[in-house]
């Protein structure tokens, strides 16, 4: 790791990081899959990460909400330490929401009750104020006519945005997401990323784990190329594409440009 | 012009091929092989389905009070009908019956609304017949307070005791069995290792040991003059069997559910007993409803066990009639009656369960 210039080492917490990752290694089992990661994401920053498959990219940003465990180093999410402490995890993940690749709703029940569970169950709301959040959500990303529906009578792209209604009715202040688009039909990826662009405008801090390389020119304020478990290289978008500094840059752009 | 086509009117489809001749075409005579099939089936039908209903039905007897009134040559349902009152009540007093009634009649008026769509605090009803209806059948049964005469459980018998086995078994099996389940899938290896043991250890011995060791060897080890009544621990016995296969169907349904509906849970920030019970075990449960229906229906017809540490459930208590001088040889009407009711209630749980099976659909192919 000590040969990669990163590009842009400005991030530091005195600038009031809301992610900072430092020295973090993840092992599964013998295999160790995220090797010393050091960053810093500052309020309001998108950062797109990509890399080849099995470099650890998931894995990375499944770390900041504790799906997955690190053995070493630190993550602190606004101030407050990820460890053992259920608290600290709780308080975490009140403040991260997450969109996964496969959508991962609930599928007994229905599209307004996959947005309002957790408003109800762990935000202790009644169902009426829970709903009109819910409501008004769904209406941001544009299905409130389908609320009433289960999830699996809906299109992939539509049960993608629900997804991302679902985490915002939780107000956190950073969004995660894994892949959101690799599962969908070529026709329905444009109404996914434009949702999420929206999100872009509205300042929230995202952290998208993405292929999607126009998404990443368009919004990204950063791009983070991971390989083999490292960060091999992180710069502004225009930089990244046109410059590449790294070999391994150089031939994984060139193979999915 | 910009006239589209229109498209053309859905006509009938030919004769032959609906309707009643259609489908005897299609279904029993589409070829050779298949007459002579269809031919020897019906023949098989009529040499056995025709004699068995002149006997139960066309030549039998219904009404009389001796069997002196069976003379007609096919079943005696006379012998049914006398000893009706004890197949159902056992050796319940006679002037006590009403209080089974209640309780039965009870249960019933109270599960109605369950089933009405439109009823909305269904929770509540619930929760009310788990808990507070068990207490007042209790009273209702074994009486000694509120001025009900107590009547000994060793009293209890007929169809009445098969339903009071299996509706405790059935209602105590699926919570503990579900406990049983999230034990042996949990983190921890305590909670796991005393799940899988107690999981391993009922299902590996017969149910009749179970009812043995709690009527004949429990007693031994007990203190002096513990009195701990034989229903009790035939039940518990029961439970116990029944909450181990129950837990390995209801683990096959948690293997079910993809890890993505935990992470999706957890990250919405649910706890593992709000991920549990809101999103796991509502799509776990829905999709083994048939395995656990298959166990209840096993469990009804287990607790004709009872009868080898002597409680006369309904079986027991028809085969007991057989002995009686007066009605000797009558012993296939008893089987056959045992037999419709045990049937009547089996059939009924396994129809309930697909009608639930629908109702539950939510249109998600996973």
């Amino acid at each position: 790791m000590s040969e990669t210039d990163t590009a842009k080492p400005e991030m530091s917490a005195s600038t009031g990081a809301m992610i900072q990752i430092q020295g973090m290694h993840k092992w599964y089992g013998e295999f160790h899959v995220l090797k010393d990661i050091n960053l810093n994401v500052a309020k309001g920053e998108r950062i797109v990460i990509c890399g080849p498959s099995g470099s650890g990219k998931s894995t990375m940003i499944r770390c900041i909400n504790r799906l997955e465990e690190h053995q070493q180093g630190k993550i602190i999410v606004e101030g407050t330490e990820l460890t053992d402490d259920v608290k600290h995890i709780d308080q975490i993940r009140r403040e991260v929401g997450m969109v996964f690749q496969h959508f991962n709703l609930f599928p007994h029940l229905t599209v307004l009750e996959n947005c309002i569970i957790a408003l109800i169950w762990v935000r202790k709301m009644s169902r009426r104020e829970a709903e009109e959040i819910g409501m008004k959500f769904l209406e941001k990303v544009k299905i409130p006519e389908q609320a009433r529906k289960y999830p699996g009578q809906l299109s992939g792209g539509q049960q993608q945005r629900v997804a991302i209604a679902r985490s915002l009715c939780m107000n956190p202040s950073i969004m995660l997401f894994d892949e959101p688009t690799s599962a969908l039909d070529p026709e329905m990826i444009k109404e996914v990323l434009d949702t999420m662009i929206q999100l872009a405008e509205s300042g929230m801090t995202m952290l998208c784990v993405t292929h999607e390389m126009g998404f990443a020119k368009t919004v990204a304020n950063r791009v983070i190329f991971m390989d083999g478990g490292e960060i091999i290289e992180e710069n502004e978008p225009e930089a990244f594409f046109s410059n590449p500094q790294h070999d391994r840059t150089k031939l994984f752009l060139s193979q999915i440009m | 012009m910009n006239v589209q086509k229109q498209p053309g009117p859905d006509l009938p489809p030919p004769a032959s091929s609906v309707g009643v001749i259609g489908w005897l075409r299609k279904n029993l005579f589409s070829s050779a092989p298949n007459t002579v099939l269809t031919l020897v089936a019906g023949y098989l039908i009529y040499i056995t389905l025709v004699p068995a209903f002149q006997w139960a039905f066309l030549n039998a007897d219904w009404v009389g009070d001796s069997r002196e009134a069976c003379d007609s040559g096919g079943a005696c349902w006379v012998f049914v009908a006398v000893r009706f009152d004890q197949f159902m009540y056992g050796f319940y007093p006679e002037a006590e019956y009403w209080r089974i009634n209640l309780a039965f009649g009870l249960l019933i008026a109270l599960m109605v609304p369950l089933f009405i769509e439109k009823f909305s605090r269904k929770g509540m009803l619930a929760a009310f017949i788990l808990i507070v209806y068990p207490v007042i059948a209790y009273y209702l049964f074994s009486g000694g307070a509120f001025g009900l005469v107590h009547v000994e459980t060793s009293l209890w018998g007929g169809l009445s005791l098969t339903l009071v086995l299996a509706g405790v078994g059935i209602v105590a099996a699926l919570p503990i069995g579900i406990v049983l389940a999230l034990g042996r899938r949990s983190g921890m290896p305590i909670v796991r290792a005393v799940s899988v043991v107690f999981i391993e250890f009922w299902r590996g011995v017969p149910l009749i040991t179970v009812l043995f060791m709690s009527s004949v060897m429990l007693p031994l080890f007990l203190p002096e003059g513990t009195h701990f009544d034989k229903l009790l621990r035939a039940m518990i016995g029961i439970v116990m069997f029944q909450s181990a296969y129950m837990a390995e169907v209801v683990r096959g349904g948690l293997q079910a559910i993809p890890k993505g509906q935990y992470e999706a849970a957890q990250a919405l920030g649910l706890s593992y007993w709000k991920t549990m019970g809101l999103i796991v075990l509502p799509q776990a449960l829905k999709l083994v409803i048939p395995g656990i229906v298959n166990t209840f229906i096993a469990l009804f017809k287990d607790t004709t066990l009872v009868l080898i540490i002597g409680l006369f459930d309904l079986l027991a208590t028809i085969q007991s009639a057989f002995s009686d001088p007066n009605w000797l040889g009558y012993s296939v009407e008893g089987y056959v009656f045992a037999a419709a009711t045990f049937w009547i209630f089996c059939f009924s749980m396994s129809r309930y369960s697909q009608a639930l099976e629908r109702k539950l659909h939510t249109g998600h192919a996973r």
